[in-house]
């Protein structure tokens, strides 16, 4: 067992950019000691990506051609257990993302293979595989092993690895399997999100509150004072869950990626899907109640305090 | 139709908790609640049945700390309940928790099985899919609408950057249900007081025909220890009460508006 699988990503005919994180991830592992590195290219026509994963660092890109343009989870699952079968890799490194969540578990389950999942950490050594990822809401780590298990699968969160860059030799080849049939679910269609009446991605200053604002009578208060701040409102997503919010202002892997130059964040306590959205904001100050919360661990300037005392004080300040 | 809804009860760290030297967490500091995705899923489960005959069966595996979670799903509307447990269960990983999980899908043959996507304290969004994995089931995850006609069901599953991708799956199958989809409702004093006479089964590895090897041979990995996340990166502390902090807050909010 030696050598690492990684599984890009191809969305709308698209590289997706975790796909360089986790070549870069891979690299490291590969100068660890952990073998060379393969990239799967799984997809309708993912050869196209051939040479933006062929980068430095990497020995061999495998495309497997799928029967379906689309993402499918039980193709790439039964694509990339072919893809073990065959090469015996010693890790397999998918992202944390939606499309990897369908298909990952099933396949590390299905293999008994060794399994983490959200690893922000990962180490190669003569006594074996280290990954680190969060426990207890992100307030601890954990670090992992994997006794006894020849392949192990880790998706990688994005945004916790490098990029990989440089151009490389890698060879491409066209792995032929088996893949009618293996579908489960059939594709409709692709939907956007409503355009909404607001851009958060080209805002300047965004206010944005979360779950800590507890009563939907005092969003507009604070929507008032955003306003007064000259600031944009923004929110995490339980306050768009539960509909106080539209979704056009959602910050977070599952709404909006904003990098604006301030980010002040009231109430929110930093899950990671949050954080996945505003953590490259050039200046993040977070207000809120529970000093453990994970959102001080991307701010610069935090304060443990009352939300709405802050907020009273800030109109004050700026009236 | 019968739905098989397995839920975590979830432990959150006290704010004063203290890391022991083993790198565990110490009992007393921990809080217990049910998991919110599995609020979303139960009640997806509530409204898939509404209106024709059918039965949900909540499905846990925990120690004692579970038994309050399972109630509030029988005081909402689950019409009986299943904990399972065994001590070599505690800090299992999600492949483990979902082997043991398979093991009730093969008696209980559940046309429907809706999971949280996630826990909030692990975060990792596996145990739903392994689960479906090792029935050999059909799945989705990260689903937030979902409609039924006769044995197919479509569904819509979030993607990144607010698209949403519009499937058909049929049953039997897996489903990983997100918040918002719905929303969950709370249980009346009268059904949580009734919640206590529904069905509740409480059984170890044995009786359901599997054994301890067998389950930690599922795992997908092993906690070594626990750490805290490294100190001296994260934000600098602002000092004072709000005056103090809002006047600091404009003074840096108007610094960076204009760099």
């Amino acid at each position: 067992m030696s050598g690492i699988l990684v599984v890009a990503e191809v969305r709308r005919g698209e590289l997706r950019p975790v796909t360089l994180e986790l070549i870069g991830a891979a690299r490291a592992l590969s100068e660890q000691g952990a073998g060379p590195v393969a990239v799967a290219l799984i997809g309708a026509d993912a050869e196209r990506h051939a040479a933006a994963v062929g980068l430095a660092g990497v020995q061999d890109v495998l495309v497997v051609s799928t029967p379906q343009p689309q993402f499918e989870a039980h193709v790439t699952q039964a694509a990339v257990q072919a893809l073990i079968e065959r090469r015996r890799p010693a890790l397999v490194l998918a992202g944390h993302t939606i499309d990897s969540l369908g298909f990952a578990p099933a396949l590390a389950a299905r293999g008994g293979l060794g399994f983490a999942g959200n690893v922000t950490g990962v180490q190669w050594s003569e006594a074996g595989l280290i990954a680190e990822r969060g426990a207890y809401a992100e307030k601890l780590i954990a670090e992992l092993d994997f006794p006894g298990k020849d392949t192990v699968v880790l998706l990688l969160r994005p945004g916790a690895f490098a990029q990989a860059e440089g151009a490389g030799d890698a060879s491409v080849e066209r792995v032929q399997l088996e893949l009618d049939g293996a579908a489960r679910t059939e594709h409709l269609e692709l939907r956007d999100p409503p355009a909404g009446d607001v851009d958060i991605t080209k805002a300047d200053f965004l206010l944005s509150i979360g779950r800590g604002v507890e009563d939907e009578e005092r969003v507009a208060e604070l929507e008032a004072l955003a306003a007064l701040m000259g600031a944009t409102l923004s929110a995490s997503r339980p306050l768009v869950d539960a509909g106080w919010i539209e979704s056009a202002r959602q910050v977070g892997q599952s709404g909006r990626t904003v990098t604006p130059k301030v980010y002040l964040a009231l109430g929110i306590s930093g899950a990671v899907q949050h954080l996945a959205g505003m953590s490259k904001a050039q200046t993040i100050i977070a207000v809120n109640s529970d000093p453990e919360a994970p959102i001080f661990g991307v701010a610069q300037y935090g304060a443990v305090a009352d939300l709405f005392e802050v907020a009273a004080e800030l109109e004050r300040q700026f009236a | 139709m019968k739905i098989l809804v397995p839920v975590k009860v979830v432990a959150s760290l006290d704010e004063d908790f203290a890391l022991a030297d083993d790198g565990t967490v110490p009992p007393e500091d921990l809080d217990w609640q049910l998991n919110e995705w599995d609020s979303f899923s139960l009640e997806a489960a509530l409204q898939c049945n509404e209106g024709e005959d059918g039965e949900i069966v909540a499905v846990t595996v925990g120690d004692e700390q579970a038994h309050q979670g399972l109630l509030s799903c029988l005081a909402k509307g689950a019409d009986r309940a299943i904990r399972i447990w065994d001590e070599a269960l505690a800090g299992a990983d999600a492949l483990a928790i979902a082997s043991v999980l398979a093991a009730v899908v093969r008696e209980e043959q559940p046309q429907l099985i809706l999971c949280g996507v996630q826990s909030s304290d692990a975060v990792e969004s596996a145990t739903g899919v392994a689960l479906a994995g090792l029935c050999e089931l059909a799945h989705v995850a990260v689903v937030t609408a979902i409609e039924r006609e006769e044995n197919e069901l479509t569904v819509q599953r979030e993607l990144e950057g607010g698209t949403v991708e519009l499937m058909r799956v049929s049953l039997p199958c897996l489903l990983t249900v997100q918040t918002g989809i719905n929303e969950p409702r709370y249980a009346s004093l009268r059904a949580i007081k009734q919640a206590g006479a529904k069905p509740m089964r409480i059984a170890g590895l044995g009786e359901l025909g599997l054994d301890r090897a067998a389950v930690s041979a599922h795992a997908g990995s092993r906690t070594l220890r626990l750490k805290e996340p490294a100190k001296g990166v994260g934000a600098a502390l602002i000092d004072g009460g709000p005056p103090e902090i809002a006047a600091r807050i404009a003074e840096i909010v108007k610094a960076a508006m204009n760099a």
